[in-house]
């Protein structure tokens, strides 16, 4: 379990996030979602502990990240995996390489046993041929889902996703989406994903933070998002019309 | 207040290159590539570059004898000097500014744009040892190409002297062995050791701590190249006097 507590951080002048209190349950898939600008990334990259927050805190596991020393923070960071806006695949490595490397780095397993382990992981997202591609001659979605994979080879407690269907078509963005929430289910792992992807937020919201100018407006899940009336959600959530007719069908099944 | 911040992160991220090692089976390889980027890569250009130099010295030293007093053996001993004192260590440094430190900004500084030092970092290593400490290494292995340079050097003078017609064989190499004194190579490697740590760390601390996307990385690589260069000729006129003068 994650838990954050009046979290601020501020970039010169700017105050980016206000103070965000929130909690994010394991095995749960929880989404962070808000315009461009609203602060998800920034609250996603002081989760990992990639930026420092001037004040409040982020607990996992009831232990304060910020407390931590040197070595823990590492212990702690080893638990974590993240999938990138841009996947962050290592260039200079095969896809194979990209997803053994977070087993070289930590583990001390023979390489046979860390290719049986790329082999299975690369199978799970369906990758299973592509071993010896540069990522460069991958396509948005495999480089997205070797990006799962290197995230999850290790067994991390704690997944995190920036974005992970920006860019894709619908049809893969749905692949990752699943793939997604599969991996989380599958491995009882706390898994926070930022998006603005409404259909992340329909078919994979078991539980949503809707962040607004750097305050936390919102929180709930897939469904208490349909009946929601707090003006900044549907805003944002139903801006198109096809959404909008989603959720009147969805009310009017319900009633 | 900018310059004494980019000092100070400078000199932390020099501490930071050593500690917490990554594991050696993931760094040997690294090691390797960058000895093979950075020092077997630049020794076609250093060859060229060194030879037709030179030649050149030879020439110039040897054009400009216009008194008949001076002995044609002095051709030989002004190109030994120039190439090993200043030529070979110095110039072949701003010139590896160039090539290897443009190459260490732009490889880091494009990681660290499209997230992969981010992806390192998230995994709890020490992305400065990871990125960093390999290239010091493979600069180790710098003076060998300053060697190189030395040797080259003085054979281009060679034969732009012999077959250029400006003095015999005989001459220009009792020029090279006159008043030779063993402490100037001295001298020069100390200076190489220095340059080399200079090339693998101000490029790193531009490509490591850069902002921005594609076109920063030009611009850092830009910036690095005169840091570089600017702190070449400072320690090299701060070695001279410490150690020649």
């Amino acid at each position: 379990m994650i838990e954050v507590k009046d979290l601020k951080k501020s970039f010169g002048d700017t105050q980016i996030l206000k103070g965000i209190t929130t909690s994010f349950e394991k095995g749960k898939t929880n989404l962070v979602i808000g315009q461009s600008g609203s602060g998800k990334t920034v609250f996603l990259k002081c989760l990992l502990g990639l930026f420092e927050y001037e004040s409040g805190s982020i607990s996992y596991e009831g232990k304060n990240f910020s407390k931590l020393s040197r070595d823990e923070k590492t212990n702690l960071r080893s638990e974590m995996g993240m999938v990138f806006q841009g996947s962050a695949l290592f260039d200079s490595m095969t896809i194979a390489e990209n997803v053994m490397f977070p087993l070289r780095m930590f583990t001390k397993q023979s390489k046979s046993e860390m290719e049986d382990r790329v082999n299975e992981v690369l199978k799970r997202v369906n990758l299973d041929d592509a071993h010896k591609k540069m990522p460069s001659e991958a396509s948005g979605g495999m480089q997205k889902r070797v990006a799962i994979a290197r995230a999850i080879v290790n067994r991390p407690k704690y997944l995190f996703c920036d974005e992970p269907n920006s860019g894709l078509d619908p049809k893969t963005a749905i692949v990752i989406d699943n793939l997604i929430q599969e991996i989380t289910d599958e491995f009882n792992i706390t898994t926070v994903v930022n998006t603005h992807d409404m259909n992340s937020v329909m078919e994979i919201g078991e539980k949503i933070v809707f962040l607004k100018n750097g305050l936390l407006e919102w929180e709930g899940s897939s469904e208490t998002i349909f009946r929601t009336d707090n003006e900044a959600v549907t805003n944002f959530v139903y801006s198109s019309e096809l959404f909008r007719k989603v959720r009147k069908m969805y009310l009017e099944e319900s009633e | 207040m900018t310059y004494l911040h980019n000092i100070g992160t400078y000199f932390i991220m020099i501490k930071d290159i050593f500690r917490r090692p990554t594991k050696w089976s993931v760094m040997k390889p690294l090691i390797l590539k960058d000895i093979d980027d950075l020092i077997i890569g630049s020794l076609g250009i250093v060859a060229f570059i060194s030879f037709f130099v030179g030649g050149v010295v030879a020439i110039q030293t040897s054009l400009n004898m216009t008194s008949p007093l001076m002995p044609k053996s002095l051709v030989g001993f002004a190109t030994r000097q120039s190439i090993i004192l200043e030529f070979a260590p110095t110039f072949i440094s701003i010139i590896m500014a160039g090539k290897v430190g443009s190459f260490i900004t732009s490889s880091i500084g494009t990681m660290r744009v499209t997230e992969q030092i981010d992806a390192l970092e998230v995994m709890g290593i020490n992305a400065i040892n990871y990125l960093v400490f390999p290239k010091f290494i493979a600069l180790t292995l710098y003076p060998f190409v300053i060697s190189i340079a030395m040797f080259l050097g003085i054979l281009g003078g060679l034969m732009a002297c012999v077959y250029g017609g400006y003095g015999t064989m005989e001459d220009y190499v009792e020029g090279v062995q006159m008043d030779f004194i063993p402490f100037h190579f001295f001298y020069a490697f100390i200076k190489t050791f220095v340059f080399a740590f200079l090339l693998a760390t101000i490029p790193s601390y531009y490509g490591y701590f850069m902002k921005g996307g594609a076109l920063e990385v030009g611009k850092a690589s830009t910036t690095s190249f005169v840091w570089t260069s600017v702190m070449i000729i400072l320690v090299n006129f701060l070695l001279t006097s410490l150690l020649l003068g």
